[in-house]
């Protein structure tokens, strides 16, 4: 499935910050061919009917659980960060990355639709990183993993992060594989998120409630979120964090290792 | 908008399946779309005909048959109707529920020549 339209015109990249942006250098993925089928078989043109049933996500679904896999095989723990833009996915994943990488080997899958910005950001902190530019696609689909996955190569028991493109909506129907989908909100958003975009928190695991340090300067009602989120998920988990200030961090990296001591004993 | 996505992966599997049987195109798609399948009918419809411009849709007439959801109680077994993903159960009140139906996003049938 393509995520972008137009045919080709607008090509999807995977690439290493520092690579050449050659066309070469680029997988592209245009899987899609728009092709007549002129069959000429004249003898058959009566109307046929075909019962399909088949779910429209069927292919990435497929291609998930083929990450999925490849994941359990080499006992990797994959999260899908998503959020919409501006709630602290980067600064969140740059802080937990310099504070564990001498523990943890990291890897990371930056989704955006234009720039290398994200990338060069996890790169300055020597994490190895594959940038996927959707062009016009709002979110990340399992066949973009699969191949920035073959780009990192990443070693047995390590973690992969891929951060989806910063939005609330989209992301929620494409399941990528990953182990756990942590949802990130932070507190100079509506506290009415989770009901506004009930899908995201709906088939998220964790949420990370961000820049809590802003919280005695704003009006906003924790309780209100949770409660909301909890509406619309009743198993979500909770960790309040600032990714400034590193307030509640370990929480979170207490989770992080209980998941990755689960995914090894598998 | 992921829409666009969605009828790209519809066109596919018309693809497909129009090969397999040996025929030339689509006259009629019909799709099963549930109320809380995550997409949006006008969207849909805004994607749609540039998207099938130029493939075996093209030409297809496209029925659609919403599905409303509902989903069944947790704690009292109840079953309901259910417009958002958050409402709970109008007997006990309860929001932990499975949802049983409103999810669907499939092609259901396909008629070819």
């Amino acid at each position: 499935m393509c995520g972008t339209c137009g045919c080709g015109t607008d090509n999807i990249s995977i690439r290493k910050p520092g690579e050449i942006t050659e066309l070469q250098h680029f997988v592209q993925i245009t899987d899609h061919v728009h092709d007549h089928h002129h069959g000429h078989d004249h003898h058959h043109h009566e109307s046929v009917h075909i019962d399909l049933e088949k779910n429209v996500l069927d292919k990435n679904q497929l291609e998930a659980e083929r990450n999925r896999g490849y994941f359990e095989a080499k006992k990797i723990l994959a999260l899908n960060l998503v959020s919409s833009p501006g709630s602290g996915k980067t600064s969140i994943l740059e802080r937990t990355l310099k504070d564990l990488k001498d523990e943890i080997n990291f890897y990371v899958i930056e989704g955006d639709q234009q720039t290398m910005n994200d990338a060069n950001r996890i790169d300055a902190l020597r994490i190895p990183v594959v940038q996927v530019n959707t062009g016009q696609g709002c979110h990340l689909e399992s066949d973009m993993i699969y191949r920035a996955v073959k780009e990192l190569n990443p070693v047995e028991n390590s973690v992969l992060m891929i951060e989806n493109v910063g939005n609330l909506v989209c992301p929620a129907m494409f399941d990528l594989g990953e182990d756990k989908r942590v949802v990130i909100v932070s507190i100079t958003e509506g506290e009415d998120k989770p009901i506004k975009y009930p899908d995201m928190f709906h088939t998220s695991d964790i949420c990370l409630i961000n820049k809590i340090d802003l919280l005695p300067y704003l009006n906003f009602d924790l309780e209100k979120l949770k409660d909301y989120a909890l509406r619309v998920n009743p198993n979500l988990k909770f960790f309040e964090v600032s990714a400034t200030t590193g307030q509640g961090m370990d929480r979170w990296y207490d989770w992080l290792r209980e998941e990755i001591g689960k995914k090894q004993n598998l | 908008m992921h829409e666009l996505s969605i009828v790209m992966g519809i066109i596919e599997i018309a693809e497909e399946e129009l090969k397999k049987a040996g025929k030339e195109r689509v006259t009629l798609i019909e799709l099963e779309i549930g109320s809380l399948s995550g997409v949006e009918l006008e969207a849909l419809d805004f994607a749609w005909e540039p998207a099938v411009r130029g493939t075996v849709l093209e030409q297809a007439e496209r029925k659609i048959d919403y599905i409303e959801a509902r989903a069944v109680c947790v704690d009292c077994n109840s079953s309901f109707k259910i417009e958002h993903i958050y409402d709970n159960c109008p007997v006990c009140g309860s929001y932990l529920k499975n949802i049983v139906k409103g999810k669907e996003l499939r092609v259901k049938a396909l008629e070819v020549v």
